[in-house]
């Protein structure tokens, strides 16, 4: 197959799709991760730039870019650095423990390039005024805890992160974490109860919203490493130049992680807003269309969390502001397809069962609640299910997330769409992500289940 | 505290209850809120004591701060102003009911077999809020029932809803995390560390606050279902600090102690000794009937026999009699034995076994209360024994002050505290330097070290105390004998140096002994009358009691409830005399060391067996209230004075406990206000009014002993789990106690040259014993430490009070 871009080779997963790249500029050099590609590349030429600059004038700039998080809520990330009060010490964490189900692009970013990371994590240091920065890296990610260990080691010696950087009055630490492998560390308030010495639960916000009660009870800036990697080039070329990319309300590029039924699944950096779901799925450029010319079945936006899609949202635009109205979310960014193969009780219990086994047990709707409905799920699947457990599974599913659930619609069946965010009686969304798999199978291929539930045969006259 | 003063200043946060206006205290909790307004709200890991985290979701409710209603967790929501809550609604019912749902599905429902069952929030809350039946029809999850996480409390996880009551209390409260939560998701469950029981001192509340049966404590496991127990509010006697209890029984035999929450002592917490030791109490060992020595054994008497023969002991001549005890009784026995020895001219009388400090430090030094020592900004001095191991239950409000409260703690004791680690500054005089180190500090002289204390370190403890003359810091001094191997009298020295340092420091006496304010209050000690009047003629303290009885000079030796063989630090001292009385009168609830060597063993009923009245550390006067009937022939001490007295030929006019309190009130001034039959209903107990005015007579200063530099000055202090009357009579308490070891420092270890634990023979003049040793980083060179009334080793035999300081030899 001729096409106009590939696999890379070194950077398994990334799919270098000859767009616009803010992010992934250096993945095809097989150096990427090192020292000298950055400098020979344009390195730390944003830190430079920043740091000729004041603290508010940088921020600034990263408020005017609308820089949207790209951990999964999607909040712009100027406008959360704007509500940190006058508070010293304060804190930068940096979310690198990326598990969301089909998410795998920061794993990619620490790996293939850390120079990046680290140069942003100085740059936010810098426009926030603070100087102890937190990288708290997943637990299973042992490349990128090396990479980034080394990078910084580099940094270090190079005078680009610690004291007086670039020869100034500034000074900066970036301290590197390594997580114990918890997916619940993701959440950002878990995430600083393990980042202290803690077990990793959720704090309730609020009180402990952390840019007012963070680390340490201090006010502390969470961001993912997409985000921070965006700010070397934003810094370089200026928001002006990054709204150019992607559409109005999410400018720039979003790596995305597509996975399942595809024929090239992969990393793909795409601008936001501009390429649809079917562009993404069909597009030469991009998955090159559902394996083995299948019909597409139901496809996940945004992480195992987020509400399935099917093929009436595949011309919805892959951004934010379009999938939340459309009952789903872009979360972190991880798209999962299914085809017209996929059994749908399966999907959905494997996506379950990972909430099951990943609840920190701190909530009791969730503790309790997601591995009720695992056991349900499972024992449908092993033929024992009962006419009244799909209806037990979307009760279950009230007393985690009360309310009408967030689904996509359907014109087949005259259904509208349900928006996100859903409701909870949870701490953090973790249990709710369970709700998402089973209400938008239930809804949609409710056949499917009560195919496998066995007629009750009611004896008679046993006497 | 100023809380009230506070709350009153401002006008209240106004919101809406269900449709109602009310008002909410400023930073008030939601849940708390609609309590005080006569909404419950049910919840399960909320507790006012402890930090709330949100966690249960029992506690939603329907709040609309004006973004819409949302369900949100009560007990985590401070009530902001116009918060419109809704606690009946749909959203709200479903939700609670939900919870109890999820709660439910995994719970074993072995309620008919369950010691929390009929008092249980899970099967109230499943009742009143709950769906009523489940749809649950999976397998529960299954653990391995109860098990052991120490000697005294028991795990069963699949009961245990993981409220992490129990957890934070151990880590918040207590300060020993020795619990918590392992695994994750479903399986998370609450576990100890690997090899590392619970054995925490406070293990037992963590029993007390589990919201389900999942925590039970071995000694009420399976003795009675709660709707048979009554209850009645008491004291804990174990301690002088007088924590609030409910005494419940069943049958006439107690079977279990709660702590009650009183803001003033101890929050509700109790300590593992004073929630179990009344074990000892129903124990079989409990003396039942009046005993008189014949030959080798005891002969069981008549009561009118025993008075009258004790009767007889008493008139042999006023100062050839000597009285030792009487901590144990309440404060009106107390009144009426006083009574009876004073009608009889006996002022060799002293409730301070030897062990304490002098009578005059308790009762002249300006006093004040716990919550005044632990108010934020304020400044401990911690001039007593550890109080984790004497006085448990203050520790835990001293661990609070230090944590929470930002209070300053500065300890001066021979080794290190359980408070060490929250102290802002730490020093360790050497064993008989104490005197020395106070009046350096008093001197200002920090040139040298004094003590093997450094002039550095005590310039900052000097600067530190003194800060409550300089910036009007509220200092409080924790006064009490932290070595039983050295002289009393360095405390005393001590305390006059202190108080030219900080004139205007208060002090809070670290006594051991229950009720021994009472006893020094009501005039069993040889210095003052009742109500802390100086007498003219004073009596012997115990040491001297028990000279003279050693040289021929007294003939009856009356115990009230005291047990000097056991507790009194020169153990050969306390032999002697009992060798050379004619007669030992034993007023006690068992046989211990001592009243098993009297003539005459009089059957007291003890706690739990009869009413009266406790007065704690600071003065405050709470309720001692009879549960059960006293066992066979044991009789209130009380009785047992007035009958002597009447014997005597003395009528003294008690036939009542009402006419004890009204005689008592009219004739002590501090108790004239007193209402007694209030004393039961009211919260924290009144503090008696003990303003005196005169000022302790420190006398001369005791001399500094020179440092025998072959050998290690002795500290000897107590481990709560001792060998104790009450601890060695309970079955399960009884097993706690530790054998006795040799601690030195890390330097001294290595001097020896021994191995961890090697067993090395100690020698004291001519006295010899063995002993393991170890090595402590928390003891300064050139000092050893070893516990009192520890098995394997009698210590006391070694400590030779005529010595100011005892020094001990070590060799392999």
């Amino acid at each position: 197959m001729v096409s106009t871009n590939e696999y890379v080779p070194h950077a398994a997963g990334y799919v270098d799709n000859k767009g616009p790249k803010i992010v992934t500029s250096r993945f095809p050099h097989e150096d990427s991760h090192t020292l000298v590609r950055a400098l020979a590349t344009g390195g730390y030429d944003g830190l430079k730039d920043a740091i000729r600059r004041t603290p508010a004038d940088v921020a600034g700039e990263v408020k005017n870019a609308v820089l949207l998080g790209r951990g999964g809520a999607g909040f712009p990330a100027g406008i959360k650095w704007g509500f940190m009060p006058p508070v010293w010490p304060r804190y930068l964490v940096v979310n690198g423990d990326e598990s969301e189900p089909g998410t795998y692009k920061d794993r990619l970013l620490m790996e293939r390039d850390p120079h990046q990371l680290i140069e942003g994590c100085v740059i936010a240091c810098y426009a926030l005024g603070l100087n102890q920065c937190f990288l708290y890296v997943r637990g299973e990610m042992a490349v990128a805890q090396e990479r980034i260990a080394q990078a910084l080691n580099d940094a270090y010696a190079a005078g680009y992160v610690g004291k007086n950087i670039l020869g100034t009055d500034v000074s900066i630490d970036v301290v590197l974490h390594w997580g114990a492998g918890a997916y619940i560390v993701g959440e950002e308030t878990a995430l600083i109860e393990s980042l202290e010495g803690n077990r990793g639960m959720p704090r309730l916000k609020p009180p402990f919203f952390p840019a007012a009660k963070g680390l340490y009870m201090k006010p502390t800036i969470v961001n993912n490493v997409e985000t921070l990697a965006n700010l070397p080039w934003l810094m370089v070329n200026g928001a002006d130049k990054f709204k150019t990319y992607g559409s109005e309300k999410s400018p720039g590029t979003r790596m995305l992680a597509i996975s399942g039924h595809v024929n090239r699944p992969g990393v793909y950096e795409v601008e936001q807003g501009v390429v649809t779901f079917r562009d993404l799925f069909y597009g030469e450029q991009y998955c090159q269309g559902i394996k083995d010319g299948n019909e597409l079945k139901a496809f996940v936006p945004g992480g195992g969390s987020a509400p399935w899609f099917f093929e009436d949202q595949l011309d919805v635009p892959i951004e934010a502001s379009e999938v939340g109205p459309q009952g789903s979310m872009l979360g972190s960014g991880a798209i999962m397809v299914m085809d017209e193969t996929t059994d749908i009780v399966k999907a959905c219990l494997r996506l379950v069962r990972f909430y099951a086994r990943e609840s920190c047990g701190k909530c009791t709707p969730c503790r309790e609640g997601t591995a009720w409905e695992e056991k349900v799920l499972q024992r449908i699947l092993d033929g024992h299910g009962r006419p009244e457990d799909l209806d037990l599974l979307l009760e279950i599913g009230q007393s985690i997330s009360p309310g009408v659930y967030p689904v996509a619609g359907f014109k087949g069946e005259d259904l509208d769409p349900v928006p996100f965010p859903p409701k909870q009686t949870t701490i953090c969304p973790l249990g709710p992500s369970s709700v998402a798999p089973i209400t938008s199978a239930v809804r949609r291929f409710r056949s499917e289940f009560e195919a496998l539930i066995p007629e009750t045969v009611v004896l008679e006259n046993l006497s | 505290m100023s809380t009230t003063e506070s709350t009153e200043a401002v006008t209240g946060v106004p919101f809406f209850l269900n449709g109602q206006a009310l008002s909410a205290n400023d930073g008030e909790l939601l849940i708390d809120a609609c309590e005080r307004n006569g909404v419950h709200i049910p919840r399960f890991c909320y507790h006012e004591r402890l930090t709330p985290v949100g966690m249960c979701r029992m506690c939603l409710v329907e709040v609309d701060t004006g973004r819409g209603a949302a369900l949100q967790p009560s007990c985590m929501l401070p009530v902001t102003p116009e918060m419109k809550v809704n606690t009946e609604t749909e959203a709200t019912k479903r939700a609670q009911s939900g919870i109890l749902e999820l709660f439910l599905i995994n719970h074993p429902l072995d309620c008919p077999v369950c010691d929390k069952g009929g008092e249980c929030p899970l099967q109230d809350n499943a009742y009143a809020f709950g769906p009523g039946e489940t749809r649950f029809v999976e397998e529960k999850r299954h653990y391995e029932k109860p098990i052991p996480i120490s000697d005294l409390v028991n795990l069963d996880r699949e009961r245990c809803i993981l409220c992490d009551r129990c957890t934070r209390f151990s880590k918040e409260v207590a300060g020993d995390p020795l619990i918590h939560f392992i695994d994750r998701g479903n399986e998370t469950q609450v576990n100890t560390f690997p090899d590392h029981p619970f054995s925490s001192y406070f293990s037992g509340n963590t029993v007390q606050i589990c919201p389900v049966g999942a925590l039970t404590a071995t000694p009420y496991r399976f003795k009675a279902r709660p709707w048979d127990l009554t209850a009645t509010e008491s004291t804990a006697t174990v301690d002088s600090t007088g924590a609030r209890i409910a005494l419940q029984s069943s049958r006439d035999e107690m079977v279990r102690v709660l702590g009650v929450d009183s803001e003033a002592v101890n929050w509700g917490w109790l300590s593992d000794k004073e929630r179990f030791s009344y074990e000892a109490a129903n124990s079989d060992a409990r003396l039942t009937e009046p005993l008189a020595k014949a030959g080798s054994s005891f002969d069981s008497i008549r009561w009118n026999n025993a008075i009258g023969q004790t009767a007889k002991a008493l008139s042999i001549g006023s100062d050839r009699v000597g009285v030792l005890g009487g901590a144990r009784l309440s404060v009106e026995a107390q009144y009426v034995w006083s009574k009876l020895l004073q009608g009889s001219g006996i002022s060799n009388v002293d409730a301070n076994i030897g062990d304490g400090i002098a009578a005059d430090l308790v009762l002249g030094l300006p006093k004040t209360t716990i919550a005044e020592a632990v108010a934020p900004g304020s400044i401990i001095v911690l001039m007593a024994p550890d109080p984790k191991e004497e006085l448990p239950t203050l520790f835990l409000r001293l661990r609070h002050a230090a944590v929470e409260s930002g209070v300053t703690i500065v300890e001066i004791t021979p080794t290190a505290t359980s408070l060490t680690t929250h102290a802002s500054l730490s020093i360790h005089p050497a064993p008989g330097s104490l005197g020395a180190v106070t009046e350096a500090m008093a001197n200002q002289l920090f040139g040298t070290s004094v003590g093997g204390v450094d002039g550095s370190d005590l310039e900052a403890v000097a600067a530190t105390i003194a800060k409550g003359s300089t910036d009007g810091s509220n200092v409080t001094v924790i006064v009490g004998r932290s070595n039983l191997a050295e002289s009393a009298d360095f405390v005393s020295d001590a305390v006059q140096s202190l108080l030219r340092l900080a004139p205007e420091a208060k002090f809070l006496p670290a006594l051991r002994r229950g009720n021994l304010m009472g006893a020094l209050e009501m005039g069993l000690t040889p210095e003052f009358g009742p109500g802390g009047n100086p007498s003219d003629e004073p009596g012997l303290d115990t040491e001297a009691i028990l000279r003279a009885a050693v040289n021929g000079k007294i003939d009856t030796l009356l115990l009230l409830g005291a047990d000097p063989i056991a507790d009194f630090p020169d153990r050969n001292l306390v032999t002697s005399a009992f060798n050379e009385v004619n007669t030992v009168v034993a007023v006690d609830t068992f046989l211990t060391d001592s009243s098993a060597r009297a003539d005459l063993v009089l059957p007291a009923a003890g706690f739990g067996e009869v009413d009266g009245s406790f007065l704690n550390l600071e003065g405050r006067l709470s309720p001692l209230q009879a549960k059960v009937t006293a066992k066979g022939q044991a009789r209130d001490d009380w009785m047992i004075a007035a009958e002597i007295a009447e014997s005597l030929g003395m009528d003294l006019g008690f036939t009542t406990l009402d006419e004890v309190r009204s005689d008592l009130s009219a004739s002590i001034p501090s108790f004239g206000a007193v209402d007694w039959d209030a004393l039961g209903r009211s919260d924290d107990g009144p503090l008696l009014d003990q303003g005196r005015t005169w000022s302790v007579d420190f006398g001369s200063r005791t001399e500094v002993p020179a440092v025998d530099g072959y050998g290690l000055a002795l500290a000897v202090d107590r481990k709560l789990w001792d060998q104790g009357t009450m601890i060695h009579n309970s079955a399960t308490l009884a097993e706690l106690p530790e054998q006795a070891q040799l601690s030195v420092s890390a330097i001294d270890f290595e001097k020896l040259g021994v191995r961890d634990g090697e067993v090395v023979t100690i020698e004291s003049g001519s006295i010899r014993a063995d002993v393991g040793v170890v090595a402590d980083t928390g003891l300064p060179r050139g000092t050893a430490r070893i516990h009192f009334r520890l098995p394997g080793l009698d210590i006391g035999e070694l400590i030779d009070c005529e010595q100011s300081v005892t020094t001990i030899r070590v060799a392999r």
